[in-house]
């Protein structure tokens, strides 16, 4: 998609009414990243305990699978209230994010941090022990526990950074 | 007994201070090392406080959920108060004439304190409800009363950068 099109885009969405009255209550906005951060904070905390724990840092008593299940699930639907509250603040203010590299990168890096949560989610549920079998697979867990957590803190560095990489 | 004013002023005066205002990178750097560790201290805490509730963990004793988890939020914590006393001392001035800012820290003090009650007080008898679901109602309010609290912090943070311009 050129630019161009994207530009349009930002203009249409920009004049629609929903816009408009996200715009104009000047409580909306801040409402809405309040709940989109809350929930940051939960998808965040749940991901690095589990890595935490891959590590054995955290709740090594407790099998790497049930600190898994009682954490991991809670992400999805918490995402969903990420996605709702993120296309609000966007259709609020189209061109603070569309128009931003910033944007595209927490949105690349929020692919490869899912991707490595549901792979480690549908590997514990068809595989328990899965992550214990042999120093291979242990080096392998910890390794992505390691990306893990620094894609996670890179998405929400990205995600203030989009603030201050805003054009005009 | 000076005034607060005079107690911020070589504060706000600082080398330190001067470079985080006129850097173009380290406030938003600074900013994001304190989103970073509140989502942390939040959401650790919101595990604590969902085992407390009955909700979340409840396969675990109380005691071994507050165990793994508030090392955890107290390390992030002290990150958060690192790097909010950084933005802090960069507008000194301006931070105390905001209301929300005074507002956060109190809410903080709150949660403190309903934290301290729940150590000294609620879990005084720990042991009889330890491994229970159900925890008494004081620990079911103390955890609510947490929730609500934290919640409102980060409303808080929020509206400081809205009413507030810096960085």
């Amino acid at each position: 998609m050129s630019e161009a099109v994207i530009r349009d885009f930002c203009q249409w969405l920009a004049a629609t009414p929903l816009s408009h009255a996200i715009q104009t209550a000047g409580w909306v906005i801040p409402t809405l990243q309040t709940i989109h951060i809350l929930g940051v904070a939960v998808i965040f905390s749940s991901a690095i305990l589990v890595d935490l724990r891959i590590w054995r840092v955290f709740q090594r008593e407790v099998p790497l699978s049930d600190v898994a299940r009682r954490f991991l699930p809670t992400i999805w639907p918490v995402l969903l209230v990420l996605l709702v509250t993120g296309s609000l603040l966007i259709i609020g203010e189209p061109r603070r994010s569309l128009l931003n590299t910033t944007f595209y990168l927490k949105m690349a890096l929020l692919a490869v941090a899912l991707a490595l949560t549901g792979a480690l989610q549908w590997s514990l549920s068809s595989a328990p022990e899965f992550w214990q079998g042999g120093s291979a697979r242990r080096m392998t867990g910890r390794l992505a526990a390691t990306v893990s957590i620094l894609v996670w803190c890179s998405i929400l560095f990205a995600g203030r950074w989009i603030a201050y990489t805003q054009v005009g | 007994m000076p005034r607060l004013a005079d107690l911020i002023a070589p504060l706000e005066s600082s080398g330190l201070a001067d470079s985080i205002r006129e850097n173009d990178l380290l406030f938003p750097l600074i900013e994001s090392v304190h989103v970073l560790s509140i989502c942390l201290v939040v959401g650790s805490i919101l595990v604590v406080d969902l085992r407390l509730l009955g909700i979340a963990s409840t396969n675990q004793p109380v005691s071994r959920v507050t165990r793994a988890i508030l090392p955890l939020t107290w390390s992030a914590f002290v990150v958060a108060v690192a790097s909010g006393s950084l933005m802090f001392i960069s507008n000194a001035t301006k931070y105390l004439g905001n209301g929300y800012f005074i507002a956060k820290l109190l809410l903080i003090a709150a949660a403190g304190v309903n934290m301290a009650i729940f150590h000294v007080v609620v879990a005084r008898d720990l042991p009889r409800w330890d491994n229970k679901t159900a925890s008494p109602l004081r620990a079911r309010l103390a955890g609510g009363f947490s929730i609500l609290l934290w919640i409102a912090v980060v409303a808080c943070g929020r509206w400081i950068g809205f009413t507030m311009k810096v960085g």
